[in-house]
C-alpha cells in the first residue's frame, strides 16, 4: 500500500492579487471616462445625428460614410487644420530654436553659468499656469482698450489704429506667442537631460581633432539628440493638433477675424453648439486621430531608418544562419 | 488575524466617511408641502432676480448660498447661464429634454425667454397653457400690450407665456453733444432732426465735423434694422431668407466705418460701455426700454458706488427720443415649464409680476422698465410730475405709449439668436477692413452651417453700395 504522500502545501504567499485590486480603479475610471466615449465617437461617425431647432432630435440615423463626405465636401475641417498648423509652426520654430540655444548655453562646459536652478525654474513656471488662465490675460492686455495696446499706442510703436485682436496676423503671432512662452521651458529641460546625456569624452576628442563648436554641434551633438528631439517634435504636434483652450478664449470664442484663428478642436466643440452634432463631430474626431496617428508613425519611421534596417539585416542573418544548419 | 479585522475595519470607516459626507441634510418638513419645496427658476441673467427680490410680495430673503427663501417655505433655485453663443438655449434644452425624469427639486419650474427665440420654445412641448392649465384668467392679462400675447401663442392659439415689459426702441443721445453740435438738446427739435435714415447720416457727419463719434460700434443700429423685416429669417422649409434690410444696415455700418462716424466697438464689448460713460466721445446709442435702467445708467456714472444723482458722471445728460425708425428690441417672457411640481406658484409669480398693476406702476416708477400694463403706463404718461432723474426729467414713458402700441413681432422666428450674433460677427471684418464682402458671406455661410446644419443659405448678394 502506498500511502499518498501529501504534499503539504507550503504557503507561497502571493501578493499578486493585491496588485490588480489596486490597478482596478484606474481601468474602472479609464474604461468609463476614456474608452467607452472614445468607442461611441468612432461608433457615432456613422450616423447623422443632430438636433433640429424646430423638429427636435433627428437621428441617430446609420448613414455609412455620409459625415465623412460631408467633411471633405465641405473643407472647412481642412480649412481649420490648416489655421492649427499655420498657428503651430509660428510657434514651435522659434520654441525648439531658443530651447535648443539655452540647451547648448547652459550644458555648455566653456560657458559654466551660474545660477542654471534659478533660470530653469523660472523659465518652466509658465508651464504651470492654467492654458485659459493665461489666455484670459493676454485677452485683456491686448484687447483694442488693453493695457498693452494704450502702451504701444502711446509710445508710438504701433499706428493709433492698429489692432491686435481684428487683424488676423497678429492674432495668430499672439496664439502662437502664447504656446511659445508656456513650452519652451519643458523643452529646454527636456533638451538639457539629452545633451547631459552625450558622454563627454566623445565632444573632447572631437574638439581635439580640431572641430569648432558649429561642428561638435551638427555632427556630434545633434545626431544623439535625435531619439529626444523626435520625442519632443511628436508631443508638441499632438498637442498642437489640439490646441483649444489658449485660441477659444483670445478670440472670445469667436475664432478670430475671418475664422482664422479657429482650430480643430474649436470647429468640433462649436458643431456640440445648438445643433448637438454629434455624427459630424465623430467623423471630425476619427479624422484628427488619423492624420495625428499617420504623422507619428511617419515621423518614427523617418527618424529611426537606420535602427530599422539594421534590425532588417539581423533578420536577415538569423534566417541565413538557420537555413546554413538546416 | 488582527491586522485583516484592522484593515476592514479601515476601509468601511473610510467608506462610510465618503457616503454620509455626501448626503444632503433632509428639509425639516415642518410644513406640510402638497407641493415641490424648490422652484427652479432658469435664466441669463440677473434682471429677473432682481425684479422678483424687489418685488415679489411673497419674498422673503436671500439665503447665503444664493437662494432665495420665500413666506410658504419654498426655496427659489436660481440657475444663471449667459445668453451668448446660445449657451443658454444650449443648457435650457438639455434640462428640459431630462424634465421627466428629473427628481422633483430639479425639476425646472420657471424658465425664461427672450424675443429672439421665443417662438422655439412657446409650445406644447416646452411650456404650459397659461390660462387652460395654470389657471390665469383672461380678464387678467387684459390691460397686456397685445404683441406680448401674440408672439407666444402656438399656432393653436394657446397662449403659453407671460412678460412684464413692452420693449419699445428709441435712441438716447447725449444733451451735451446736442446742445454743442446742434445747438439744442430740447427732445423734439433733436427728434425732428433724426426722424429718418437720410437726416440720421447727416447729423453723423456734423458730429464727425466737431470730432464725435454718431455711434459706437458697428452692431448699435442692427436691431432698428433687423426689426422691421418685412419677412422672417427663415421660412417654412428652413431657407434662409435675406431681408433687404440687412442689406441697408450693412451699406449704412460700412459707409460710417469708413467715414470713422463710429468706434468699431463690439456690442456689449469694454469699448462699448466705456463709451456711454463720461470719458466717452459718442453722441447716441440705440437702446430699448430695459437698456436704460439696466445697462446705460450704470455705465453713465463716473463713480459707480456713489448715490446715482446729477454730478455723476453723465447721469442726467441723457435724453431718449424715437430715432429714425421705430423698432423693439428683445423682451423677456416668464414660462411656466411643462412638467413643473410647482403650478400654483408658478401661477402667482406671474399674476403678481406681469398683471397687476399696483406692482408694475411701482416697477415703473422705481426702475424706469416700460412694464406690460396699459393702465399703469398711461397712469404715468399723464402724471405731469413724473419725470427720470437720470433723463433729465424727461417723462419717457409718456413718449412710448404710443411706439408700444404699434410693435409687431410676427417675423421672429426660432432661429433668430443664432442668425443675428452670426452675421454681425461676419461682417465686423468687412467693417474693420479685414476683409471684402464676399469672403464675410463665405463666412457668415460657415457660421450658420455650423450652429444650424438644417438651413439652406441663399447665393451670396452683391456688396451693397
Amino acid at each position: 500500500m502506498q500511502q499518498t504522500i501529501k504534499h503539504k502545501k507550503k504557503s507561497v504567499i502571493n501578493y499578486n492579487k493585491w496588485g490588480y485590486y489596486f490597478v482596478a480603479p484606474f481601468f474602472i475610471v479609464y474604461i468609463v471616462f476614456s474608452l467607452i466615449p472614445l468607442l461611441s465617437t468612432f461608433y457615432y461617425s456613422f450616423f447623422e445625428y443632430y438636433y433640429h431647432q424646430v423638429r427636435g432630435e433627428i437621428g441617430p440615423n446609420f448613414a455609412w460614410f455620409l459625415n465623412y463626405k460631408a467633411l471633405f465636401a465641405d473643407g472647412l475641417f481642412f480649412k481649420y487644420l490648416g489655421n492649427t498648423v499655420i498657428i503651430w509652426i509660428i510657434g514651435f520654430v522659434p520654441q525648439i530654436v531658443v530651447s535648443l540655444l539655452l540647451a547648448l548655453w547652459f550644458t555648455s562646459t566653456r560657458l559654466k553659468i551660474k545660477g542654471q536652478g534659478f533660470f530653469k525654474t523660472v523659465m518652466y513656471m509658465p508651464n504651470l499656469v492654467m492654458a485659459s488662465a493665461f489666455s484670459f490675460i493676454f485677452m485683456q492686455l491686448f484687447s483694442n482698450t488693453g493695457a498693452i495696446t494704450k502702451l504701444l499706442t502711446d509710445g508710438g510703436i504701433i499706428g493709433e489704429t492698429f489692432s491686435f485682436v481684428d487683424r488676423v496676423w497678429p492674432t495668430r503671432g499672439l496664439i502662437a506667442l502664447m504656446n511659445f512662452i508656456m513650452w519652451f521651458g519643458n523643452t529646454t529641460i527636456l533638451l538639457v537631460a539629452g545633451i547631459m546625456g552625450i558622454d563627454d569624452t566623445v565632444i573632447e576628442s572631437a574638439q581635439v581633432d580640431g572641430a569648432n563648436s558649429l561642428q561638435v554641434f551638427y555632427r556630434i551633438i545633434l545626431p544623439l539628440l535625435k531619439p529626444i528631439l523626435l520625442f519632443v517634435f511628436v508631443t508638441s504636434l499632438v498637442g498642437g493638433v489640439q490646441m483649444f483652450d489658449i485660441p477659444h478664449i483670445f478670440t472670445r470664442t469667436n475664432g478670430g477675424p475671418l475664422q482664422s484663428a479657429r482650430t480643430v478642436i474649436m470647429y468640433i466643440n462649436g458643431l456640440l453648439g445648438p445643433s448637438k452634432q454629434i455624427g459630424l463631430a465623430g467623423a471630425a474626431s476619427v479624422i484628427l486621430f488619423m492624420i495625428t496617428a499617420s504623422i507619428s508613425m511617419i515621423l518614427f519611421f523617418i527618424m529611426n531608418k537606420e535602427e530599422l534596417e539594421e534590425i532588417k539585416l539581423e533578420r536577415q542573418r538569423r534566417k541565413e544562419m538557420k537555413a546554413s544548419w538546416k | 488575524m488582527f491586522k485583516k479585522v484592522l484593515l476592514t475595519l479601515l476601509v468601511i470607516a473610510t467608506a462610510f466617511v465618503m457616503v454620509a459626507c455626501n448626503k444632503d441634510g433632509d428639509n425639516s418638513g415642518l410644513l406640510v408641502q402638497k407641493e415641490g419645496d424648490v422652484l427652479v427658476i432658469r435664466a441669463w441673467n440677473t434682471e429677473f432676480q432682481d425684479r422678483f427680490r424687489a418685488y415679489y410680495p411673497g419674498y422673503v430673503k436671500t439665503n447665503t448660498d444664493g437662494t432665495d427663501l420665500l413666506d410658504d417655505g419654498t426655496i427659489v433655485k436660481w440657475v444663471i447661464v449667459a445668453n451668448d453663443n446660445n449657451a443658454y438655449q444650449l443648457a435650457l434644452d438639455s434640462a428640459l429634454a431630462q424634465q421627466e425624469n428629473a427628481a422633483a427639486n430639479d425639476k425646472v419650474d420657471i424658465f425664461l425667454i427672450e424675443a429672439d427665440y421665443a417662438t422655439k420654445y412657446a409650445n406644447d412641448r416646452f411650456a404650459l397653457d397659461v390660462i387652460g392649465e395654470l389657471g390665469i384668467r383672461e380678464s387678467a392679462l387684459a390691460n397686456q400690450y397685445q404683441y406680448t400675447k401674440d408672439i407666444v401663442t402656438d399656432k393653436d392659439g394657446i397662449l403659453r407665456a407671460v412678460s412684464w415689459q413692452a420693449t419699445s426702441g428709441l435712441f438716447a443721445y447725449r444733451a451735451d453733444i446736442a446742445r454743442e453740435v446742434l445747438g439744442t438738446d430740447n427732445p423734439t427739435q433733436v427728434q425732428a432732426a433724426l426722424s429718418d435714415w437720410t437726416k440720421f447720416n447727416q447729423v453723423a457727419a456734423q458730429m464727425a465735423a466737431k470730432g464725435y463719434k454718431m455711434l459706437s460700434g458697428y452692431d448699435d443700429a442692427y436691431r432698428t434694422f433687423s426689426n422691421n423685416f418685412s419677412k422672417p429669417w427663415v421660412d417654412e422649409n428652413d431657407n434662409v431668407v435675406l431681408d433687404q434690410k440687412v442689406l441697408d444696415w450693412i451699406k449704412q455700418t460700412k459707409e460710417f466705418s469708413t467715414k470713422g462716424y463710429n468706434n468699431g466697438n463690439g456690442l456689449w464689448s469694454e469699448g462699448w460701455q466705456k463709451d456711454q460713460g463720461p470719458d466717452g466721445d459718442v453722441f447716441g446709442f440705440f437702446y430699448s426700454t430695459w437698456g436704460i435702467n439696466f445697462t446705460l445708467l450704470g455705465n453713465s456714472l463716473a463713480d459707480p458706488d456713489a448715490p446715482k444723482e446729477v454730478g455723476n458722471g453723465l447721469f442726467g445728460e441723457y435724453r431718449v427720443v424715437y430715432g429714425p425708425e421705430s423698432y423693439y428690441w428683445g423682451g423677456t417672457w416668464i414660462v411656466g415649464a411643462k412638467g413643473t411640481d410647482n403650478p400654483t406658484l408658478v401661477k402667482d409669480i406671474m399674476l403678481k409680476l406681469t398683471a397687476n398693476e399696483v406692482i408694475m406702476e411701482q416697477i415703473t416708477r422705481d426702475v424706469e422698465d416700460y412694464t406690460n400694463n396699459k393702465a399703469a403706463m398711461t397712469k404715468i404718461a399723464n402724471d405731469p410730475t413724473y419725470g427720470s432723474a437720470f433723463l433729465g426729467g424727461q417723462n419717457h414713458i409718456a413718449l412710448f405709449t404710443g411706439a408700444a402700441e404699434n410693435i409687431d413681432m410676427s417675423n421672429a422666428s426660432p432661429y433668430d439668436q443664432g442668425l443675428n450674433e452670426g452675421i454681425q460677427n461676419a461682417m465686423k471684418d468687412y467693417f474693420s477692413g479685414e476683409a471684402t464682402f464676399a469672403k464675410a458671406w463665405e463666412n457668415f455661410t460657415n457660421i450658420i452651417k455650423e450652429k444650424y446644419p438644417e438651413l439652406k443659405m441663399p447665393a451670396a448678394p452683391a456688396e451693397p453700395k
